[in-house]
């Protein structure tokens, strides 16, 4: 199971959505993908489901094209996936006649889980109802490449809670390659074993998660002790306040201990943060 | 075991070092099972690759061992091992921090070594 972008470049319009987007993702895993709005995520997810052409270059999915074989994968959007005049019954018959390894008494429990009757329209279903179908077909089409973008809309913090006990559980279950892309990243972090981040329709970086915790931190000390220990190397964030100091660094290059031992306080940046000031000194954006 | 994680540290050390922890207070004495990678993925919510890192962390040094097919267990010696480990890291885990804090108060060297031996009592 495994997911191969080479050079995937797509304009809409004028609008460059992906540019020259390369990265390979090898399974069984648990991938965050992360990145800001309009950064090109939801248009890579679908050209891994096969719903979008590249303008140029390669997809390869588990070893064909997604665009010959779109069953190797189960793509979940937060929101539009059923034909909004099936009922729940219906959607599962149709996602189990499209998915081989349908597994309808799984989804079946998960229904039930989320409080779901089979009797129901999808048009009359509440935004966290819809959720929970999305996540139950999702789980259940034991595609070894399930994709959930966004999946929670609607869903409260409870049901988000379950939703992550499920998908550790499904992993330990059939392992597979599911991909994650959300903007609640503290809450979902711990559940990664890598995160990639695409910035500007291109990869900004592919890491497994605690190596990149282990390359990033925040110094805090005076103006001077922080100034002097940076030494003119830039720190991808920098704050002053009351005449203290906290930079961010993130690279192999720092050294929490060896900041330590300056007399600094040090700290982990949670995953959240770090994507957003990387994304942020990327742009040249605010300081 | 404690309730949850926090961002401190890697994820994968801090299972390891509750697991140190449970050894420490006999949570997990010499020659029981600990809990699998499935279950510290389940209780804390976390990737099983990150706690099977932690999980062979302590197999790597030999506080753990496995038994094929049956799970995970504490080594004879493990406890003694532990301490060992622990005290070898209490210099930068608790001196270290101690030093700097004094230093950024102005405490003496003298009055450092006579909070020391004041012990663990407030008054």
């Amino acid at each position: 199971m495994n997911v191969q972008f080479d050079n995937v470049t797509k304009k809409f319009g004028s609008q460059t959505a992906l540019n020259s987007l390369s990265f390979t993702l090898n399974g069984p895993k648990i991938v965050g993908l992360l990145g800001r709005n309009g950064a090109g995520k939801t248009t890579a997810l679908n050209m891994m489901a096969g719903c979008i052409f590249p303008d140029n270059g390669s997809i390869v999915v588990n070893g064909s094209s997604p665009f010959a074989q779109p069953n190797n994968v189960c793509l979940i959007n937060e929101s539009g996936n059923f034909k909004k005049d099936f009922s729940i019954k219906e959607t599962l018959k149709s996602a189990s006649l499209f998915y081989p390894n349908w597994d309808q008494k799984r989804a079946e429990e998960l229904l039930d889980l989320f409080h779901l009757k089979k009797s129901k329209k999808v048009k009359s279903l509440s935004k966290g109802m819809e959720s929970g179908l999305g996540i139950t077909v999702g789980l259940a089409s034991y595609s070894p490449v399930t994709i959930f973008d966004e999946p929670y809309i609607g869903l409260d913090a409870a049901a988000r809670s379950r939703f992550y006990d499920l998908l550790i559980e499904e992993y330990e279950r059939q392992p597979r390659l599911f991909i994650l892309s959300t903007h609640l990243i503290d809450e979902a972090a711990k559940l990664f074993e890598d995160v990639f981040i695409i910035h500007k329709g291109a990869l900004l970086l592919h890491q497994d998660v605690e190596t990149l915790r282990s390359m990033s931190f925040s110094i805090t000390g005076t103006k001077k002790d922080v100034t002097e220990y940076l030494n003119g190397k830039a720190p991808i964030h920098r704050k002053e306040f009351a005449g203290r100091a906290t930079a961010y660094v993130y690279g192999s290059e720092w050294n929490r201990h060896e900041a330590e031992l300056y007399r600094l306080d040090t700290d982990s940046i949670p995953i959240q943060e770090l994507m957003v000031h990387l994304t942020d000194s990327h742009t040249g954006g605010k300081k | 075991m404690s309730a949850k994680l926090d961002d401190s540290k890697p994820i994968f050390i801090q299972i390891a070092e509750e697991l140190e922890s449970g050894i420490l207070d006999n949570t997990f004495p010499e020659g029981s099972r600990v809990p699998s990678t499935n279950e510290f993925a389940a209780h804390y919510q976390i990737n099983p690759a990150t706690a099977a890192k932690g999980i062979n962390r302590l197999v790597d040094e030999g506080i753990l061992f496995k038994k094929r097919g049956i799970g995970m267990f504490v080594s004879d010696g493990a406890k003694e091992q532990v301490a060992g480990k622990r005290k070898t890291q209490f210099y930068e885990t608790y001196i270290v921090p101690l030093i700097n804090e004094a230093a950024k108060l102005d405490i003496s060297q003298e009055e450092l070594e006579s909070m020391i031996k004041k012990g663990g009592h407030s008054s």
